[in-house]
């Protein structure tokens, strides 16, 4: 009689990761072993070094893998009606060939998770978020009988190309569609045919400078690498992290699910969510619209005014205040609010940080009481802290139509 | 322009209409088919044999009746005039009526007294919150402290044995409460119905028999019955009409009319499917909670979460109805009062191996009865010299393995005159005309969410303030002036006339 019991190990031996349709090639060039997990993929927290791949985004260009990113086809008569019931913005002023980033909420007003809506078509939408929607998605569609959602992330391959050359490396794919890729503006979203197969291109990404995300076919994933990678030379591609994203966006001013804000359906805590309004993004939340989840609430909200203010803030030094707890006053006495995110920003020469304010204490000064180690001792200081309206980084060529060519 | 448009004809809809009128609302009713009553209207399934499906009447609201002036049109409740009569495969029979037992043994006679003291005690303990929206919890106002105040006092003054004891029992199972008391199976089986019937509940199911039974004896009538709805049916829609209630049928309302701006929902009137709008200040949903928000009311104007409730308010009838034409009154072999409702189960265990096949959509092998015979106290559902019988099914899912064909039909009403034929021999002779009405028929045909009797179960999670679900529990919804009426709010179900009273007394508050 054989026994049915695993070994320990034997228990885990199916709880690998899926791997990306890029990975044969990214496994080539991640030379430290420094993998993570996103949605179930084996995923590169860096590839050599974050400071570095950094770099080759802001200086030349860089690829990341957005594969593992969770998108779903909602399709059908009423997917406009369904999505805007959902989504905060009016996905009516979406045309098709272009895409619009927005949020969704709880019945409370409290934030569910964002994300960017592509239409496709009149009848044809993409919804791509960083985690999985398709309960949330599943609930959404109830009491609407003409449209289908559909979870496409394992039958997409996607891969995000950021950088001021990355226009140049995508002309030399010699893309054909009916308009031109250097017509694409911020947010457009186009077919093309590279070597005979379709891509979908997109203006968009998640690093607040110039460039493209673009869709295709798993089965196509390699023949679009290595024609990219093919550029490296002439224009300095490199692979980029998780690591080197979390630097470019904070620089862009975007917010991270579990950094700046817990989706509302993952806390338990009373108010350890957000409401959108928290998190400043008020011009995504369109009051004009007759109804979407969370309306009602979020009008009381904006009536008495939000909790908390999400802000960006210049401080004073080049400890990056992560973690700090924010206060009124020097002698940090009054407590007004806590960093979410913060770094030394090598483009802005700056010490930035996202932070969460009481929105009355934004009128008087703020201080961050930063903590660090030096060689092993644990120092504290407080640091200035200065508003800023602006991201740290919007340089021109990020919505220069047609694009900066090197 | 119109107060109060009503959607839906069916008791409920008729009580609020009326008590909407006579406060001076121009109000107007939309029934869908050519009459009202619901699942209480006419039905002539055979030339002159007129069977509503629910065709007696156990706990109307007495409040209604004065209020309305019900008696003024022929409808008084009559008191427990049917009794319950246990009935045997065997012969054995034990009957029901008011506090008394006939043919059941000494101690069950004892023990029958008592618990049908303290139960009253109970169900009269409940009776102020069946006759008042329950307020939302949280709101922290006079009304809510009143309310719930008022419930928890009542049910102190009962004292403490009374009070503990109740505590104790209200949500026990059917069994265990039968166990405690009887000695007799087949008495236990009898007595087990009425917290049973109507809901997906059998005598070993944990959850609200207890308090399903203490609704059902909320009113003066203390859960007897008394066979004809007819005509509590006219004596409603006469008064109806006479406090000026336009009445319209064979107007089916398309869709609720919404509109939105930049900070409120409301309903401004209806869209029939012919086309036609009509305008009114509120629009008052008498259909079930289901069809109101997933079919009436357009999705764009609803959350998402309100809407999730909506669509897990478990309503899955599981009752069908069995009416047959006779030549003639049948013969049991039992001494049954021809007034009599009888109950065929020998025993508890029965009850439960019949529901057990519905856990797996199958229809029950063994189905349990409960037998009317309208025809014995109405001379007017039958022509003279025959009978109508009308049986309660226990159990039938609504949707079962290759559907409910006619000949899956045909099939099942043979098995159901099989076992009438064991309790009355050579009935099967005298079948003119029969037809079972599965709860697939009931949503067809009257338009009742899942077949289900009572708009939706009379369960823990689902009673009170969650009833139908939080944010509608008021007899309002999220959509200003769109407001329910129907048994899907609390109290609940059965002819009972509550929840059109309660949600007319919330408008007019």
């Amino acid at each position: 009689m054989t026994s049915n019991l695993m070994t320990s190990h034997e228990a885990y031996t199916n709880e690998h990761g899926k791997l990306s349709p890029f990975h044969e090639r990214q496994a080539e060039r991640n030379v430290r072993g420094a993998w993570a997990e996103w949605n179930g993929y084996k995923f590169a927290e860096y590839y050599y070094d974050a400071q570095y791949e950094y770099f080759c985004v802001r200086n030349q260009c860089g690829t990341y893998d957005i594969s593992p990113m969770q998108k779903y086809m909602i399709e059908g008569e009423q997917a406009l009606a369904m999505l805007n019931r959902m989504v905060t913005r009016d996905l009516a002023k979406c045309k098709v060939g272009r895409a619009m980033y927005t949020v969704w909420c709880t019945e409370e007003g409290r934030l569910i998770d964002d994300g960017a809506v592509f239409r496709l078509a009149d009848d044809k939408y993409m919804l791509t978020c960083g985690a999985p929607m398709i309960a949330w998605l599943r609930r959404a569609k109830l009491g609407f009988t003409n449209v289908t959602v559909t979870d496409v992330t394992d039958d997409i391959a996607a891969l995000s190309i950021q950088g001021p050359t990355s226009y140049s490396v995508l002309r030399t794919l010699n893309l054909t569609g009916d308009d031109a890729l250097e017509t694409l503006k911020l947010f457009d979203v186009r077919e093309f045919t590279f070597n005979g197969k379709p891509i979908t291109v997109s203006r968009t990404g998640f690093t607040g400078d110039l460039g493209y995300e673009l869709w295709v076919d798993p089965a196509h994933a390699i023949e679009l690498w290595d024609a990219i990678y093919a550029q490296q030379d002439n224009y300095g591609v490199h692979p980029y992290g998780e690591a080197a994203t979390d630097m470019l966006r904070i620089e862009a001013g975007f917010i991270m699910p579990f950094v700046d804000f817990n989706e509302a359906h993952k806390t338990i805590h009373f108010r350890h969510d957000h409401s959108p309004l928290e998190l400043n993004l008020d011009w995504l939340v369109n009051f004009k619209k007759p109804m979407f989840n969370g309306k009602k609430a979020l009008l009381e909200e904006a009536k008495t005014g939000p909790e908390y203010r999400l802000v960006k803030l210049d401080i004073e030094g080049n400890k990056p205040a992560e973690e700090a707890w924010l206060y009124a006053d020097k002698n940090c006495t009054k407590e007004i609010g806590y960093v979410t995110s913060a770094m030394w920003s090598p483009v802005a020469k700056a010490n930035i940080a996202l932070a969460m304010v009481k929105p009355d204490a934004l009128k008087g000064d703020i201080y961050a009481e930063i903590y660090y180690t030096q060689e092993l001792r644990q120092k504290m200081k407080v640091a200035k802290c200065e508003l800023k309206d602006k991201p740290f980084w919007a340089p021109e060529r990020a919505r220069a139509v047609p694009p900066f060519q090197y | 322009m119109f107060d109060s448009i009503i959607i839906g004809g069916g008791h409920n809809g008729l009580v609020c209409a009326t008590y909407l009128a006579k406060a001076g609302q121009k109000v107007v009713l939309l029934e869908a088919g050519d009459q009202v009553g619901g699942l209480a209207k006419k039905r002539e399934f055979a030339q002159g044999f007129n069977a509503p499906v629910a065709n007696y009447v156990q706990h109307f609201s007495d409040q209604v009746v004065k209020d309305l002036g019900l008696s003024k049109y022929g409808y008084a409740n009559q008191g427990a005039d049917s009794p319950l009569i246990a009935v045997g495969s065997d012969g054995q029979s034990i009957s029901v009526l008011g506090d008394d037992l006939e043919g059941a043994s000494d101690s069950d006679q004892a023990a029958y007294k008592t618990l049908r003291r303290s139960l009253k005690k109970y169900a009269k303990a409940l009776n102020s919150s069946w006759n008042t929206a329950i307020p939302k919890v949280g709101d922290n106002s006079l009304r809510e402290i009143g309310v719930f105040a008022k419930m928890g006092l009542n049910i102190r003054l009962m004292g403490k044995e009374d009070m503990q004891e109740f505590l104790r029992v209200f949500s026990l199972p059917m069994r265990d409460l039968m166990d405690e008391n009887f000695e007799s199976p087949l008495l236990k089986a009898a007595l087990s119905w009425d917290g049973l019937q109507g809901a997906r509940l059998a005598p070993r199911s944990p959850n609200s028999a207890v308090l399903a039974l203490l609704l059902k004896m909320s009113s003066s009538t203390e859960g007897g019955v008394s066979l004809g709805s007819s005509q509590l049916i006219s004596a409603l829609t006469q008064a109806a009409i006479d406090a000026g209630v336009t009445i319209k049928t064979n107007t089916r309302v398309e869709q609720v009319l919404v509109s939105a701006d930049e900070s409120t929902v409301v309903a401004t009137g209806v869209k029939l499917t012919d086309g036609e709008h009509i305008n009114a200040r509120r629009v008052v949903s008498g259909v079930d909670p289901k069809s109101t928000f997933m079919k009436l009311v357009p999705a764009d104007y609803q959350e998402i979460e309100f809407i999730g409730r909506i669509d897990r308010f478990r309503s899955k009838g599981l009752v069908g109805k069995l009416n047959i034409a006779l030549k003639s009154t049948p013969k049991f072999s039992a001494d049954v009062a021809d007034n009599g409702r009888l109950i065929l189960a020998d025993k508890m265990d029965d009850i439960e191996f019949a529901f057990d096949d519905t856990k797996y959509d199958l229809p029950s092998e063994h189905p349990v009865l409960e037998v009317t015979i309208p025809s014995s106290v109405d001379s007017n559902v039958a022509p003279a010299g025959k009978a109508l019988l009308q049986a309660n099914v226990m159990y039938l899912p609504q949707h079962i393995e290759g559907g409910w064909s006619e000949q899956a039909k045909l099939a099942y009403v043979q098995k159901l005159i099989a076992v009438l034929e064991k309790y009355a021999p050579g009935i099967g002779e005298l079948v003119e005309a029969a037809e079972l009405l599965t709860p697939d028929d009931l949503e067809k045909e009257y338009g009742v969410t899942g077949g289900h009797w009572h708009h939706g179960e009379f369960a823990a999670d689902q009673i009170l303030m969650m009833r139908p679900t939080y944010g509608a529990a008021q007899y309002n919804s999220p959509i200003e002036n769109l407001h329910l009426c129907s048994a899907g709010c609390h109290p609940g179900g059965g002819l009972m006339g509550a929840a059109g009273r309660n949600a007319a007394k919330e408008i007019l508050r």
